[in-house]
């Protein structure tokens, strides 16, 4: 009885305790990290779309695909340059994955990861370490790319 | 861009990069927030979804709605790479499907590589 009226207590501290646990557990932090997210991806795209436009603008020959291409350059360049200064971290610290998915936050890892193991060698640390976190994504990209063309290069056979 | 010989297209196109990249780098957050998948592998979904959005030819009306919205996030890096292995695979077979996607993206990688490179030279880590 006493083992009884024990567990019953203690499934009802566990219940305070969960609901306890509930509530302080951050909620609005999780909206909070989406809203932060948003913000911080959305402005890097508009970042992007406005240097795009202005490339367009300053050299009207060039090719879209060659603005694309530039516009890149440029965004990797700048936030490689950010990682030496260590400005992107402030970045990374509030933006979750709103400072990794962009191009930017690959330029990130990338130069990070570089920096981090330059203690090891310039070949042993930097040049093999470079790769480290983007390495998965170069890979994976390299295979299913190849898979996607050589699949609408059948179907282009087949339609033929 | 949508309408883009007007002063407020320019401005909807600026509105649609940030809805755009915004929509994708939350759902990112929600998969970091909810699930236990690590950023890499949450990379490597977006980059094959890209992938995928390029073969079945949905990539470019989407592109042309959001811009940058959606070529900045690592969904396009996947989908230049799929456009470039479809297009060098139609002009040069099954072997321009293997060089395709790295050369529509070098410009990038490129860049990123030397630039790491030389920022290593002239920086140390900073502690943590």
């Amino acid at each position: 009885m006493a083992a009884g009226w024990k567990s019953e207590s203690a499934i009802r501290r566990n219940a305070r305790y969960s609901s306890y646990v509930e509530a302080i557990s951050p909620k609005s932090g999780t909206l909070k990290s989406l809203l932060k997210a948003f913000a911080i991806g959305g402005l890097t795209c508009v970042i992007s779309e406005l240097l795009g436009d202005g490339i367009a603008l300053a050299f009207p020959d060039l090719s879209t695909e060659l603005v694309g291409a530039y516009t890149s350059m440029i965004l990797v360049t700048v936030a490689v340059l950010f990682t030496g200064f260590g400005f992107y971290d402030v970045i990374a610290r509030h933006g979750g994955a709103g400072s990794f998915l962009p191009i930017t936050g690959f330029a990130n890892a990338m130069s990070s990861a570089a920096l981090e193991y330059k203690s090891e060698g310039l070949i042993f640390g930097t040049s093999v370490k470079m790769f480290n976190v983007v390495g998965p994504v170069v890979v994976n990209g390299i295979v299913w790319a190849t898979v996607a063309g050589i699949i609408r290069y059948i179907i282009m056979l087949i339609t033929l | 861009m949508i309408f883009p010989e007007t002063w407020w297209g320019f401005l909807l196109s600026y509105l649609m990069a940030f809805i755009g990249g915004g929509i994708l780098c939350a759902g990112a957050q929600l998969l970091i927030v909810k699930t236990k998948l690590t950023p890499a592998r949450i990379l490597v979904i977006f980059l094959i979804f890209g992938i995928f959005l390029q073969t079945v030819g949905a990539y470019e009306p989407l592109n042309n709605v959001f811009g940058a919205g959606i070529s900045v996030p690592i969904v396009g890096f996947g989908a230049s790479l799929a456009k470039g292995s479809i297009s060098y695979a139609a002009e040069y077979g099954i072997p321009g499907a293997f060089a395709g996607g790295l050369i529509q993206t070098a410009f990038g990688i490129g860049a990123a590589v030397v630039a790491s490179y030389i920022v290593t030279l002239l920086f140390n880590a900073k502690a943590k």
